[in-house]
C-alpha cells in the first residue's frame, strides 16, 4: 500500500490531553469526592468520544496525524492515530469508563486513603496510554512509555506498606531499565537510518545493520517493550504489582500498561522491523521461543497460586505472550489473532479482576481456598467470573474463542505446528486453573471457618454492574466480532497494511 | 640530556623550583607550609615567563637612541614581564585569601595541622 | 551599542559589585536589591547578545582600542553569548532566592557577601567573553578568589574545605598559565584566534603540545574531572547553602566552556589529536567520572554531598561529549552545560530551602512532612530529579540523547554502556529521596509556621523546574537555532 491517505487533526492530541488536563481539577476538588469523580467521568467520556471520532478514518485504513513540533532535530513529537493505534485506544478508553464506575465502588467500599492521588494518577496513566497508542515514532512512544511508568508508580505504591514500597521499587527498576534500553535502541536506529517513524512493514532496510547487530537491536527493543508485556524472564514485577488496589490491577495491569507492552511488540514487529526482515533474520524464532515458553510456564505457575490476584497476574503473563507469539508467527492469520487477542483478553481479564476486587471488598477473601460456596451468595459476580474463565480457556461463544481460532489458524498457515500445540495446551491449562475456582464457589459447601463471617448478598452495585457489563461484552464480541465496535474489521485492515508494506515486490 | 641542560638550563632550574612548590602544596601537613609552597610555586611560574623573555645580549626594553627602533632583536621581549606584573598581583591576592582562611581555621579549631584538623572535624 | 556587545554583562556584574559597600550603608537589604537588579540587568544584556549574535554573527571588541593581537579582545560569538545567558539566568535565580539564606547564614556583612558573589560572576563573564589567553587566566583567578570567599563563609569547617579548594584551584590555574607560557614562547601571541592561525602554519611543535597538555590539565582541575575532583564534594557540602547554589551550577560549567574553547578553537583538527589524544583522554576520564560520581553518590547521607558527587558525574557527561568531538557529541556537551546548570541549580536551591527552613539536609531525616510543608520545593525537586535521571520529556533526557547519537556515530560502545549505567544509578539515588519525600510516613499534622520570604525561596526553584520542562520540549529549536552554530563554527 502506498503512503496512507492521512489527514491532520487535533483529535489525537485532545484524546491524550483531556485526562491530563483534568488532573489539576481532580487534585483541587479532593475534598469533594463527588465532584472529583465527576471530573474523571467527564474526561473518560470525552476521551472515548474522541477515539470514536477517529474510528471512521481508521476503518478506511487512513490515519489521522498531528506533528506538534520537533522533539529533537529530525524527530517530531508526532501523533498518528493509525488503525492499530485507534484499536488500542478504543480498548483502553472504553474500559476506562467502566473501570471508573468500578473504582468508585471499590475505593469507597474499601475505605481507601489518598483517593485523590489515586484518581489523579489514574487519569494521567490513561493519558500516557493513549499517547503510547498514538505515538507516531519511536521517540514519542518512549516519551509516553516512560510517562506511563511514572504515572502508575503512585498507584502501585498506593498502600505505602513496606510490601507496596518493595513492589513499587521493583516495578520502577524493571520499567526504567526497559525504557533505557528502548532509548538506546532508538538512538541506534536513528544514527543509522535517520528516521524513527513507525511505518507498516518496517523502517529498517536490508544492509543498514549487520546480521549480528540486527539481533542485538531486536533484543534491545523486545526487552524494552517485553518488560511491560511480562515476557519471561522479565515478568516478576507484575505479580508483585498486584499489591495495588484492584481497579489498578484491572485496568492497568490487565489492559493499559501491560497491553502497551504487547502493543509495543506489535509496533516493533510490524512497524520497525517488518515481517520480511524478521523472518529473513530468524528474529521471529527468538521471539516465538520466549513467548511460547512464557505461555506454558506462566500457566503452570498460575496453577499453584492460591491468591486470586496472583493467579490472575500469571494468567495475564501467559495471555500477553499469546499476542507476542501471534506477532512472532508473522502469518496474516496469526497477526489478526494477535491483534484480536489484545482486545479480547482485555475485556475478559478485566472482568475477572473486577470479580476478584468485588470478592475482596465484599467477602474480605483473597485466597482461592477460602472461596467455598461463595458463588451462592454472589451469583452475579461468579457468573461473570465463569464467563471470563470460559473465554480465556478459548471456549465459544466468548470472544476469547475467536482470537484463539485465528491464532491457531495462523500457526497452521505459518507451518509452525508447535505453536498450535502451545495454544491448545495453554487452553487446557487455563481451564485447569480457572474452572476449579468456579466449581469451588458454586458447588462446594461453605467452610466452617467462613461461618464466622458469613457472606450475604452481592457487593455494591457500583462494582457488580461494571463486571456484568464487561462479561456481557465478552459474549457479545464472541457472537458478533464487529458489533458494537468493529474490532475484527480493524484488525484485518491493520494486518493487510503490514503485509503490504513489508513486501513491496510482487514476489511477496 | 646534557646538551638539553646546557641549552635550557634555566628552564630546568625553573622546573625544579616548580616541583618543590608542587610537592609542598600537596604533601605538607601544615597549612602554613602549604601557603609557603604556594608562593614558591608561583614564583617558579614567574621565573618561567621571565626566562622565556630573555635574549642573549639584548638590553632592557627601553628605547635607546643608539640602537633605534628598527632592530627589535636588541631589546628583550617586554610583554612577559608585564604579564607577570599581573600574575604577581594575582599571587598576592591568592596568598592573602589563603591566610585569611587560615586565620579562620585557626580560630575555629586551634590548629593548622591537617591530621589534627581531620580528627577535630570528625567529632 | 552592538559593537560593544561583549562589554555590558561584564561591566554590570563588576559595576554592581562596586556599589555594594555603599548599598550596605543604606539599608540592610539594599545589597540584595542591588545584586538582584544587577543580575537581572546582566541577564537582559546577555539575552540581547544571544539574539543579536544569532541574527548578525559574532562581535569582536578591542579593549582600549588596541587592536588584536596586541591588545585584549573581547568576543561575543555564539558559544560565549550562550554561556552568558546560562550564567545570568542561574545567577538571577540564585540571587533572588538568597535573601533569607544569606541573612541566616552570613548575617554579619551581607554587602561583602554579595560583592564577592558579583565579582565571581563578573569573573565568570570575563572568562566567557575574553579572546585572550592570559586575560582568561586573570579572570579565572578573579572568579576563583571570589568563590573561595563565598565557599569559606560558613564557619571554620567550610574554611578548611575552601582552603583545600584554594590549593588545588591554584595548582589548576597555574598549570593553565604554564601552558599559556609554552604557547606564547612558540607563537608569540596570546590572542586565541591569532594563536590558532599561527598553529595552523607552524604545525604541532613540542612546546605547543606541552602547552596544550598543561592547559587542559589545569582546566580539568577546575572542571572537577576525575581524578581532579576531590576538592568538590567537601567544598560544596560545607559551604553556606546559598554559595553552593551559586557556585555549583556555574563554576564547573565555565571550566567546561574553557575546555570546549580550547578543543574547538585553539587545538582543532586531527593532527594534535593524533599526537596528544587529548579528546580521547577527556572522553574516557569523563566516562569514568560518570560512573565514579554516580556510585559515590549512592551511599551519601548528606543531600548536599550527594548532589556534589552527582555533579562529578554530570561533569563527566560534558567531558564525554567534548571527547567525542563530533557534532552530536558537542551539541550534547553544550546542551548539557545548560541543562545541568538548571537542574543542579534547582536541586541546590531546594537543599538551601531545606536548610533555611531549619530542616537540615540529612537524607535520613526526610519524610512526607516535607511535601506537606514545602509542596512547591518538593515538586521542583522531583522534576529536577527526573531530569537528572534523564526521563523524557525533561531536559536531561535530550542531552543524553545527543551524546548517545554521538557515541553511535563514533561506535563508542563503552560510552553508551556508561550512559545507561549512570541513568540507572541516578534513578537509585534520586528515587531514594523522592520515596522519602512523598511516601515516608510523617503523618503528623503539617507545621504551618510562616517562614519569612517563603515565596522568594520557592519561586526560583519552581521557575527552574518549569524551565527544565520547557527546555525539554524546546530543545530542537534551541539546538538548531543556537547550539548548532557553535558546533559548526563561523
Amino acid at each position: 500500500m502506498p503512503a496512507d491517505p492521512s489527514t491532520t487533526s487535533i483529535l489525537p492530541l485532545v484524546a491524550i490531553l483531556v485526562s491530563m488536563l483534568v488532573v489539576p481539577a481532580i487534585l483541587l476538588s479532593g475534598r469533594r469526592p463527588n465532584l472529583r469523580e465527576g471530573w474523571t467521568f467527564a474526561a473518560a467520556g470525552v476521551k472515548f468520544v474522541c477515539v470514536l471520532l477517529l474510528l471512521p478514518a481508521a476503518l478506511r485504513g487512513a490515519s489521522t496525524s498531528l506533528t506538534l513540533f520537533e522533539l529533537a532535530p529530525g524527530v517530531g513529537l508526532s501523533l498518528v492515530a493509525d488503525p492499530l493505534g485507534v484499536y488500542f485506544a478504543l480498548v483502553a478508553s472504553g474500559l476506562w469508563i467502566v473501570t471508573s464506575v468500578y473504582s468508585i465502588g471499590y475505593m469507597r467500599g474499601h475505605g481507601e486513603k489518598k483517593q485523590t492521588r489515586f484518581f489523579a494518577s489514574f487519569a494521567l496513566s490513561l493519558s500516557a496510554t493513549l499517547g503510547v497508542a498514538f505515538a507516531g515514532n519511536l521517540l514519542t512512544f518512549i516519551l509516553f512509555y516512560e510517562l506511563l511508568t511514572l504515572a502508575t508508580y503512585p498507584l502501585v505504591v498506593h498502600k505505602e506498606s513496606p510490601q507496596a514500597l518493595r513492589s513499587a521499587r521493583m516495578y520502577l527498576a524493571y520499567a526504567l531499565t526497559a525504557g533505557l534500553l528502548l532509548v538506546v535502541a532508538a538512538g541506534w536506529i536513528f544514527a543509522r537510518t535517520g528516521t524513527l517513524d513507525f511505518a507498516p512493514g518496517g523502517i529498517i532496510a536490508e544492509g543498514v545493520f549487520s546480521d549480528g547487530e540486527l539481533k542485538v537491536l531486536f533484543m534491545l527493543l523486545i526487552t524494552g517493550v517485553g518488560v511491560k508485556a511480562g515476557i519471561m524472564p522479565l515478568h516478576s514485577w507484575l505479580p508483585a504489582a498486584m499489591v495495588a488496589p484492584t481497579p489498578v490491577s484491572a485496568l492497568l495491569h490487565a489492559v493499559a500498561v501491560v497491553k502497551s507492552g504487547a502493543f509495543g511488540i506489535l509496533r516493533v514487529v510490524g512497524f520497525i522491523f517488518g515481517p520480511a526482515l524478521m523472518s529473513g533474520q530468524g528474529l521471529d524464532v527468538i521471539l516465538a521461543g520466549f513467548a511460547g515458553a512464557t505461555i506454558l510456564l506462566a500457566s503452570i505457575i498460575a496453577l499453584r497460586q492460591d491468591n486470586l490476584k496472583k493467579r490472575l497476574a500469571y494468567s495475564t503473563i501467559g495471555h500477553l505472550s499469546y499476542i507476542a507469539l501471534g506477532a512472532a508467527l508473522l502469518a496474516p492469520g496469526a497477526l489478526t489473532g494477535s491483534i484480536l487477542h489484545l482486545s479480547a483478553h482485555a475485556v475478559m481479564k478485566i472482568t475477572l479482576f473486577f470479580c476478584a476486587g468485588a470478592i475482596q471488598v465484599h467477602a474480605h477473601r483473597s485466597e482461592i481456598s477460602s472461596f467455598n460456596g461463595l458463588g451462592r451468595a454472589m451469583p452475579w459476580t461468579f457468573g461473570a467470573f465463569a464467563i471470563g474463565s470460559l473465554g480465556l480457556a478459548g471456549i465459544p461463544p466468548v470472544n476469547g474463542f475467536i482470537s484463539k481460532w485465528w491464532l491457531c489458524l495462523g500457526s497452521l498457515e505459518s507451518g509452525r505446528d508447535i505453536a498450535l500445540g502451545v495454544f491448545l495446551l495453554s487452553g487446557l491449562l487455563n481451564a485447569a486453573y480457572f474452572f476449579p475456582i468456579v466449581i469451588r464457589a458454586f458447588f462446594l459447601p461453605p467452610d466452617a471457618a467462613g461461618d464466622a463471617h458469613p457472606v450475604r448478598g452481592e457487593a455494591s452495585p457500583w462494582m457488580v454492574a461494571p463486571l456484568c457489563v464487561t462479561a456481557t461484552l465478552a459474549v457479545v464480541f464472541g457472537l458478533f466480532p464487529d458489533f458494537p465496535l468493529p474490532f475484527f474489521e480493524l484488525a484485518k485492515g491493520i494486518v493487510q497494511s503490514i503485509v503490504a508494506g513489508s513486501s513491496p515486490s510482487p514476489a511477496g | 640530556m646534557t646538551e638539553s641542560f646546557s641549552q635550557y638550563g634555566a628552564y630546568w632550574m625553573c622546573f625544579l623550583v616548580l616541583t618543590v612548590g608542587l610537592y609542598g602544596m600537596l604533601m605538607k601537613r601544615d597549612y602554613v607550609k602549604k601557603v609557603i609552597a604556594l608562593s614558591i610555586f608561583q614564583a617558579a611560574i614567574i621565573l618561567f615567563f621571565v626566562i622565556a623573555a630573555y635574549k642573549e645580549g639584548a638590553g632592557v626594553p627601553i628605547f635607546d637612541k643608539e640602537i633605534g627602533a628598527e632592530t627589535a632583536a636588541a631589546y628583550i621581549n617586554p610583554l612577559p614581564h608585564t604579564l607577570m606584573l599581573t600574575a604577581i598581583v594575582v599571587g598576592v591576592a591568592t596568598v592573602g585569601m589563603a591566610l585569611a582562611l587560615l586565620i579562620r581555621i585557626r580560630r575555629g579549631f586551634g590548629t593548622l595541622d591537617e591530621d589534627k584538623l581531620k580528627e577535630k572535624m570528625k567529632s | 551599542m552592538s559593537s560593544h556587545l561583549p562589554l555590558p554583562v561584564l561591566l554590570t556584574f563588576f559595576g554592581a559589585a562596586l556599589f555594594m559597600p555603599l548599598a550596605g550603608l543604606v539599608h540592610r537589604r539594599a545589597p540584595w536589591v542591588v545584586a538582584v537588579a544587577g543580575s537581572l540587568l546582566a541577564g537582559g544584556f546577555a539575552l540581547f547578545g544571544l539574539l543579536h549574535v544569532a541574527g548578525h554573527g559574532e562581535v569582536r571588541y578591542s579593549v582600549g582600542n588596541w587592536d588584536p593581537p596586541f591588545g585584549i579582545e573581547l568576543v561575543a560569538d555564539p558559544l560565549s553569548v550562550f554561556m552568558l545567558v546560562v550564567l545570568a539566568v542561574i545567577a538571577a535565580a540564585t540571587l533572588i532566592h538568597s535573601r533569607e539564606p544569606v541573612e541566616r547564614e552570613v548575617a554579619a556583612r551581607p554587602a561583602l557577601y554579595y560583592a564577592s558573589a558579583l565579582i565571581m560572576l563578573g569573573g565568570f563573564a570575563g572568562i566567557v567573553s575574553t579572546g585572550d589567553l592570559f586575560n582568561l587566566y586573570v579572570f579565572l583567578e578573579i572568579a576563583a578568589l571570589a568563590s573561595y570567599a563565598l565557599l569559606g563563609a560558613n564557619g571554620p569547617r567550610s574554611a578548611v574545605a575552601a582552603f583545600r579548594y584554594l590549593i588545588l584551584g591554584t595548582i589548576g590555574a597555574s598549570f593553565y598559565l604554564i601552558g599559556v607560557g609554552f604557547i606564547f614562547i612558540e607563537t608569540g601571541s596570546l590572542n586565541i584566534a591569532d594563536v590558532r592561525a599561527i598553529i595552523e602554519v607552524v604545525g604541532l611543535t613540542v612546546p605547543i603540545g606541552v602547552g596544550a597538555a598543561f592547559m587542559v590539565a589545569g582546566i580539568a582541575v577546575k572542571f572537577a574531572l576525575v581524578p581532579f575532583h576531590q576538592w568538590l564534594p567537601d567544598a560544596y557540602t560545607e559551604a553556606p547553602s546559598s554559595s553552593t547554589a551559586l557556585v555549583a551550577p556555574i563554576g564547573t560549567k565555565v571550566a567546561a566552556y574553557v575546555l570546549i574553547r580550547l578543543m574547538l578553537d585553539l587545538f582543532p583538527g586531527e593532527r594534535i589529536e593524533s599526537a596528544l589524544h587529548l579528546r580521547e583522554i577527556l572522553g574516557v576520564l569523563g566516562a569514568i567520572g560518570i560512573l565514579w560520581g554516580s556510585i559515590m553518590a549512592i551511599p551519601q547521607t548528606n543531600l548536599k554531598r550527594m548532589l556534589a558527587y552527582s555533579s562529578v558525574a554530570q561533569v563527566g557527561y560534558i567531558a564525554l561529549g567534548i571527547g567525542l568531538g563530533t557534532a552530536y557529541g558537542l551539541i550534547g556537551a553544550v546542551l548539557h552545560i545548560l541543562n545541568h546548570a538548571c537542574m543542579k541549580s534547582c536541586l541546590f536551591l531546594v537543599s538551601s530551602n531545606l536548610e533555611t527552613k531549619g530542616r537540615g539536609v540529612k537524607i535520613g531525616d526526610f519524610d512526607a512532612s516535607l511535601r506537606r510543608d514545602m509542596p512547591v520545593s518538593s515538586a521542583a525537586f522531583a522534576v529536577a530529579a527526573l531530569s537528572m535521571i534523564g526521563l523524557p520529556p525533561t531536559a536531561g533526557f535530550f542531552s543524553k540523547w545527543y551524546l548517545l547519537l554521538g557515541s553511535y556515530e563514533e561506535g563508542r560502545w563503552f560510552f553508551i554502556a556508561t550512559i545507561i549505567a549512570s541513568s540507572l544509578l541516578n534513578a537509585v539515588y534520586f528515587f531514594r529521596i523522592l520515596e522519602r519525600m512523598y511516601l515516608g510516613g510523617g503523618d503528623e499534622p503539617a507545621r504551618r509556621e510562616r517562614t519569612r520570604g517563603a515565596a522568594l525561596l520557592a519561586t526560583p526553584a519552581a521557575a527552574l523546574a518549569v524551565g527544565l520542562l520547557l527546555l525539554g520540549f524546546g530543545n530542537a529549536y534551541l539546538v538548531s537555532e543556537f547550539i548548532f552554530p557553535i558546533v559548526s563554527g563561523p
